[in-house]
């Protein structure tokens, strides 16, 4: 139709596919570093888009979530399914992997059933071949009536093909009558009547076949629309049918996989079984109960070796000589300027950057472990390994990794959380995750326990990091049944093949989640910085006086029922911005040196050790750092979730700490 | 040869079943029939150690399943994945 002036023609091609079939691949090679991450309107699931030009047409290209099916069985698979129907994207580009062609062409199956151009990307054809299974791209094009382009995203072939294909579709120029798949012959009579039910009166973009075929599934969406849009006799005789025929999603399935039979027939010649391949050699240990968890302690010990051998030297060096010679930069430059300005620049300004700043070696060396173990195809056996010892917490054996990073640092843990796909699952873990003890909080008690407790200090750190974790499962199975309704997480995952990592990907996704944080998490820190300075600071300048010390005033009754005073609780107060403060604060209310040394005589007068017991609990499982309550409010997209998390742990921490320091006064220790 | 349907988790690693039918719920059943899971396809037991999830080849993929899950899955046994006759 526009086909005489090609010049400025702007279309959509969507890129769907089943999870693990190198979709991003193949959407990084596409768009490049052109690519906008956002989310779904109103979802917390991750909008990946971008754009390239060819032959005079601008082509944006939607990355649709992974999915197995268009039925309304998860957040990812409404929205990629009301994308295509109420978008129209011009193509869709569905990305199937070579190695399981039966199972990818399912979801084709489904897509074809509603009225769009598809295109199929016939991915990982190198790995298909590797296993003797052979496909050939020109009959199995003939068999369904669509472009197959055979590619192997990872290497870059068949990228190019891809986008001729598509701008041949978009001219008109490539054949498309599709072989659609038919329902079973016992159940055709079923979905006929059904159509005939709700003719005429199926909402604008829905096709009304395609609404009949997911009343028929049981689809749960399509089901509760037409249930308000049928009158009552219609809804009466429909609803009546689909109880009869309650298990009719088998025979809808089973057509499905019967017409994919017939679709690759002629296409395919497969070796006979039995080989035993790589992925099956490796998942001899990977999944194993003894070995798998061996294999996993190994791997996330060089991950936290790799932390402390590069991320803590080069944190120390940016913070010597980006932020400490900023803030000293600062002081000398406007030293004649008024106090406050210099105060509020280099202890609100450039601190809270530096906060920032400092966070960044440790984000990207978590991001890239996590990226590449997830390329690689390894992630989901650490999930088949933890998922016994997750379930008990009504959590996903996905949710251990994240959980495990928080011990490094608990804003990776929050943003690792989106390799999970429950979304029940997804935010059960990131209200837990604060509750991992991460480097910053068990540095303060490694300064704090030997001042109060000595010899015993290593116990005493121990013992609160075990208090921390039965805590976190005493916690987690108390929102899983109260707040989440206590939903059994359904295990069903799948093991992708083990494939070499593409740096791409892996780069990709960490140069994202880096942005991510700097753009969101970034900014509320800083302005967190800025704001609890400005507490310290004001109205006189002097911390003891300021607005900050009247707020750990009027904590003091519930500070009492721990045995602790004001300036304990602005100590915890201060440790929002970064949990290495609250050293620095108790340095300055009792009038100590940096050193700690002045500082610990202070505190041993003032504090018995049932009270410092139970102000290093209250500081281990306190709110967490700004840093990670800006990354709870980005990756859960909502601030009552954020208040809730961070009430929560308040309550928790308070809770914890006034049972220690009462029941030790009870017991008659330390008082 | 006929056997009455058993659960999928009661397979031996190597064992080949064919499914019969799912129990379950009908979000259950969706995912699990979207995955292959459906009348006449041949699943292969690949680890079972009698407790916890488990690990199936379906349609060319392998897909671990908890135990609550595989036991939903109804199938009757055929012969080891090597093509030996068993029993």
């Amino acid at each position: 139709m526009v086909e005489r002036n090609a010049k400025g023609r702007v279309i959509t091609v969507a890129l769907a596919g089943q999870p693990n079939v190198g979709k991003s691949t193949v959407f990084n090679m596409l768009t490049g570093l052109s690519q906008h991450v956002g989310n779904w309107p109103g979802k917390t699931i991750e909008q990946r888009t971008g754009i390239y030009q060819y032959n005079g047409t601008t082509v944006h290209v939607v990355d649709l979530p992974g999915t197995y099916s268009l039925t309304a069985n998860s957040l990812e698979e409404r929205i990629a399914r009301d994308y295509i129907i109420e978008e129209r994207p011009d193509v869709v580009v569905v990305i199937v992997d070579a190695s399981a062609l039966e199972r990818n062409l399912y979801l084709v199956a489904e897509l074809l059933s509603l009225p769009i151009a598809v295109v199929l990307g016939l991915n990982m054809t190198d790995v298909a071949e590797q296993q003797g299974v052979r496909i050939d791209p020109h009959v199995l094009g003939a068999a369904l009536g669509l472009p197959v382009v055979p590619m192997v995203a990872s290497k870059n072939q068949g990228v190019r093909e891809l986008v001729e294909t598509l701008d041949r579709v978009i001219r008109g120029q490539a054949t498309f009558a599709p072989n659609r798949p038919e329902i079973r012959l016992d159940h055709r009579v079923v979905l006929a009547e059904l159509q005939r039910l709700v003719a005429g009166q199926v909402p604008d973009p829905y096709p009304e076949d395609w609404v009949a075929l997911k009343l028929l599934e049981g689809d749960e969406e399509v089901t509760g629309m037409m249930r308000e849009r049928l009158d009552g006799t219609h809804w009466e005789q429909a609803h009546a049918i689909l109880k009869r025929h309650e298990d009719a999603i088998l025979a809808v399935a089973g057509g499905r996989y019967e017409w994919i039979g017939r679709m690759v027939r002629a296409a395919v010649t497969r070796p006979r079984a039995g080989q035993v391949t790589l992925t099956d050699q490796v998942d001899q240990v990977a999944t194993h109960p003894l070995w798998g968890l061996l294999l996993l302690l190994g791997i996330l010990g060089l991950v936290f070796w790799l932390t402390y051998a590069i991320g803590a030297p080069l944190q120390e060096l940016l913070d010597t000589y980006l932020v400490q010679a900023g803030a000293g930069w600062v002081r000398e430059t406007l030293a004649s300027a008024p106090g406050w300005l210099v105060g509020l620049l280099a202890d609100g300004v450039i601190a809270g950057a530096g906060t920032v700043i400092t966070f960044l070696p440790i984000l990207v060396i978590f991001f890239a472990a996590l990226g590449l173990l997830e390329d690689v195809g390894y992630m989901a056996r650490a999930a088949y390994v933890m998922d016994r010892f997750m379930h008990l917490m009504g959590l996903h054996g996905k949710s251990f990794l994240p959980l495990f990073l928080g011990f490094g640092c608990n804003v990776p843990a929050v943003m690792g959380t989106r390799i999970i796909d429950s979304p029940r699952a997804r935010l059960l873990t990131i209200l837990v995750a604060p509750l991992v003890p991460c480097t910053a909080r068990m540095a303060v008690v490694a300064v704090l326990a030997p001042l109060f407790f000595g010899q015993a200090a290593a116990l005493v750190s121990l013992g609160l990091v075990g208090l921390s974790l039965v805590l976190l499962a005493v916690v987690g199975l108390l929102l899983h049944e109260l707040v989440l309704g206590g939903e059994h997480v359904a295990f069903i995952m799948e093991l992708p093949l083990y494939h070499v990592p593409n740096a791409r990907t892996v780069g990709l996704s960490v140069w994202q989640r880096m942005v991510a944080f700097l753009k969101k998490a970034g900014s509320i820190i800083l302005a967190v910085s800025v704001v609890v300075w400005a507490l310290s600071a004001l109205p006189g300048g002097d911390i003891e006086t300021s607005y900050l010390a009247q707020i750990g005033r009027l904590l003091a009754p519930v500070g009492a029922l721990m045995g602790l005073g004001w300036q304990m609780m602005v100590a915890l107060l201060t440790s929002f911005v970064a949990k290495e403060n609250t050293i620095a604060t108790l340095g300055i209310l009792y009038g100590a040196g940096e050193g700690g040394r002045g500082l610990g005589q202070a505190l041993a007068g003032v504090l018995t050790p049932s009270a410092a017991l139970a102000f290093l609990a209250v500081q281990v499982l306190f709110i967490p750092c700004a840093a990670t309550v800006a990354v709870v409010r980005q990756e859960t997209g909502s601030w009552r979730w954020t208040a809730f998390s961070v009430a929560l742990l308040l309550v928790v921490s308070f809770t914890v700490g006034i049972a220690i320091y009462q029941a030790a006064r009870l017991a008659g220790w330390g008082v | 040869m006929s056997m009455s349907a058993m659960p999928l988790s009661t397979l031996s690693p190597g064992q080949v079943g064919v499914v019969r039918g799912l129990a379950g719920g009908r979000g259950l059943v969706s995912r699990l029939a979207a995955l292959g899971f459906v009348p006449d396809a041949e699943v292969t037991m690949v680890q079972n150690f009698g407790r916890g999830p488990l690990i199936v080849l379906v349609r060319d993929t392998r897909v671990a399943l908890g135990r609550g899950e595989a036991a939903k899955v109804m199938i009757v046994r055929r012969g080891s994945s090597n093509g030996r006759a068993e029993c």
